[in-house]
């Protein structure tokens, strides 16, 4: 304290001085956040530089130390170390005492070394061994967890589910309900989008009239569906998994467990039945949307009139295409709140883990709905539908 | 404690304030939690932050770092008001501060090395090969030498609470933090906690401000003591713990320190 007045101007400085094989290095000025340690010249000393005999021991002189902090501490754990390589005895007691009670905490505890990591990149074949194995778990885990819903969804046949009622409502307005914005604007959008790619190529034939029928029956039979599909997977997918993967950090799903409450009747079951429930109304209105998006650009861009366009457009779209389209829709529910449900409950028990279930959830859900659309596409078209 | 030889580096232990309470009401809206709250610490103080579940002992470390602002009265760290400072100079307080929150407050997707380094990185402009021996070093510190590529969840609790030890170290704080450290921990864990927590306190000159119920801790490493009451919404008492368990005439003061005859450990109120 009242040697502040002595206080290095530029910050740190390190003198050395060589007395009799005991190099001593005098600790001058304010040695604080000091960048490059002067390590390099300790070590030129050590070895015996310009003609002078090697040191064979090293002491510390502090008492022209203004100040210091933990770069004065990682300089003197370099020079320990050194002289440990070199087998240099090292005197400490001149060191400030706070830094030499902080340096025997830091040597208190041996290095855990049983605790050794493997390197950050294993070679490229244990990798692809990993990557290979934990697929297959992954696989066996998504088996388990749909076989496990469709009990769950038995039991529920049977009325001896368990799950609160009120839990149900709340979901069918998120998923539903809350949906329907975001649902319009991009159902409009693609109905709009269609209208405008088959018009350019009708008006060379001069059948723009067409052009309700394009609409009419790609948004009943698989887009109105597919697009809401993909909507809910981004966002009531990721909320699913989300939610879950919380609740599994937070151990709120290990209480559940323990006091004999199935996590899957209560908190798996009613996402999947609300979304299955909401996804047929959500494809419904988002065909009528679409279809409205198509009418729009006929009547404004294709001097269709309002009436030959729905005409047209009730001609072309039959019972059948709108049936099985609202079924695709309801599929699509379940396959995305299973995704997102599966996901959450086999996420790791992280705020990371959250975020990976959460992108996963959404990957699942959409590689899953595209899938199943191409199935679905050539299971109508192999019974003639 | 470093008698004999002056040391420079150790700052006064002189009992000067570092962090001043004055009058300080907290608020949430219109439901007034503490109210006329004082009380400073002193350099070097192990300082606790003692009351009930409930009595707004969290709340009132928000309140001293900045995080919340009152509803009246202000925090002064070393003279200079936090409360209600702008941003840069709130900034700069909080540098000189080290932060362990409840659960370590560890982040999950960096290693531990990785943790520790952020702030130096962030704040310094040191080089990478510094702040590798820094992050070494205040791993070693806190008895995590050789994990510094473990994950946050590798670890137990015990752990995980030196690794953000070792992170609230990084930048030299001349002010240590503490949201309950030992909570969850087992009785040797939280010893030896405590007296890493004064060994640091010891050889850094650091101030340490605790929020805890522990009383093992209080009574073990506390040099003062704030005594917060759900009850009367303001400060019960201060003082020394080990002074106020035996002197106090205050019964709800007493039943906490003594952790009552037949109530339970916070039922104070």
């Amino acid at each position: 304290m009242a040697r502040t007045e002595r206080t290095a101007p530029g910050g740190a400085r390190l003198e050395l001085d060589l007395r009799d094989g005991t190099l001593l290095l005098h600790l001058v000025g304010e040695w604080r956040r000091v960048g490059p340690s002067p390590i390099r010249e300790v070590e030129r000393r050590l070895a015996g530089a310009e003609g002078a005999p090697p040191a064979s021991c090293v002491a510390f002189d502090a008492s022209a130390l203004a100040g210091w902090d933990s770069t004065l501490l990682t300089f003197v754990r370099d020079v320990l170390d050194r002289c440990a390589e070199r087998d240099v005895a090292v005197e400490k007691s001149g060191l400030p005492g706070g830094a030499r009670r902080l340096l025997d905490l830091a040597e208190s505890v041996p290095e855990q070394r049983d605790a050794g990591r493997a390197p950050r990149s294993p070679p490229i074949v244990d990798r692809i061994g990993e990557i290979t194995i934990e697929t297959g778990r992954s696989a066996a885990e998504g088996i388990e967890f749909v076989g496990s819903a469709t009990l769950a969804f038995g039991r529920l046949l049977g009325g001896r589910a368990r799950f609160r009622g009120s839990d149900l409502v709340l979901l069918v307005q998120q998923t539903g309900a809350e949906a329907l914005p975001i649902v319009t604007l991009v159902s409009f959008l693609l109905g709009l989008i269609l209208a405008f790619v088959g018009a350019v190529q009708l008006e060379r034939f001069g059948a723009t009239i067409y052009v309700a029928d394009l609409v009419g029956i790609a948004m009943v039979r698989d887009m109105g569906a597919l697009i809401t599909g993909i909507v809910m997977a981004g966002r009531s997918g990721a909320a699913f998994a989300a939610q879950l993967a919380s609740m599994k950090v937070t151990q709120e799903i290990d209480a559940l467990a323990t006091m004999g409450i199935s996590p899957m009747e209560y908190l798996v079951l009613p996402r999947i039945l609300a979304l299955c429930a909401m996804m047929p109304i959500l494809t419904l209105y988002s065909d009528l949307l679409g279809i409205l998006g198509g009418l729009f650009i006929g009547t404004g861009l294709l001097d269709l009139s309002f009436t030959e366009y729905v005409q047209q457009t009730t001609d072309a779209v039959g019972v059948g295409d709108l049936v099985g389209g609202v079924l695709k829709g309801a599929a699509y529910g379940v396959l995305v709140a299973v995704a997102g449900c599966l996901r959450g409950m086999q996420a790791e028990r992280s705020s990371a883990g959250v975020g990976k279930a959460t992108t996963s959830a959404v990957v699942t859900g959409i590689v899953a709905i595209i899938a199943a659309c191409g199935l679905f596409q050539f299971v109508f078209y192999v019974l003639e539908l | 404690m470093t008698a004999g030889r002056e040391e420079p580096e150790v700052p006064d232990l002189d009992g000067r304030p570092h962090i001043e309470v004055r009058g300080l009401t907290m608020a949430y809206g219109d439901f007034v939690l503490m109210r006329d709250v004082s009380f400073t610490v002193r350099r070097g103080d192990i300082f606790f932050i003692i009351g009930g579940s409930g009595s707004g002992k969290s709340t009132l470390l928000r309140h001293m770092i900045g995080l919340a602002e009152p509803a009246a009265g202000e925090v002064r760290i070393g003279g200079e008001p936090i409360t209600g400072a702008p941003p840069d100079v709130k900034d700069r307080l909080l540098r000189r501060m080290g932060i362990l929150y409840q659960s370590g407050g560890l982040w999950s997707s960096m290693t531990l090395a990785e943790n520790v380094t952020v702030p130096l990185e962030e704040f310094t402009d040191l080089g990478r090969e510094e702040i590798r021996k820094l992050v070494s070093l205040k791993l070693a510190l806190v008895g995590l030498r050789g994990l510094e590529e473990h994950y946050p969840s590798e670890l137990s609790g015990g752990m995980q609470r030196r690794a953000g030890l070792a992170r609230a170290l990084a930048l030299d704080p001349e002010i240590l933090l503490f949201d309950e450290p030992s909570a969850g921990l087992d009785p040797i864990t939280s010893r030896r906690l405590d007296e890493l927590i004064r060994e640091l306190r010891d050889s850094l000159g650091a101030t340490v401000v605790i929020v805890s119920h522990e009383l093992p801790s209080i009574f073990g490493i506390g040099t003062n003591c704030v005594f917060l009451d759900a009850e009367s919404r303001t400060v019960r008492a201060t003082g020394h713990p080990a002074e106020l368990r035996d002197r106090t005439g205050d019964p709800v003061l007493r039943r906490f320190l003594t952790r009552g005859e037949d109530s339970m450990p916070e039922g104070c109120r």
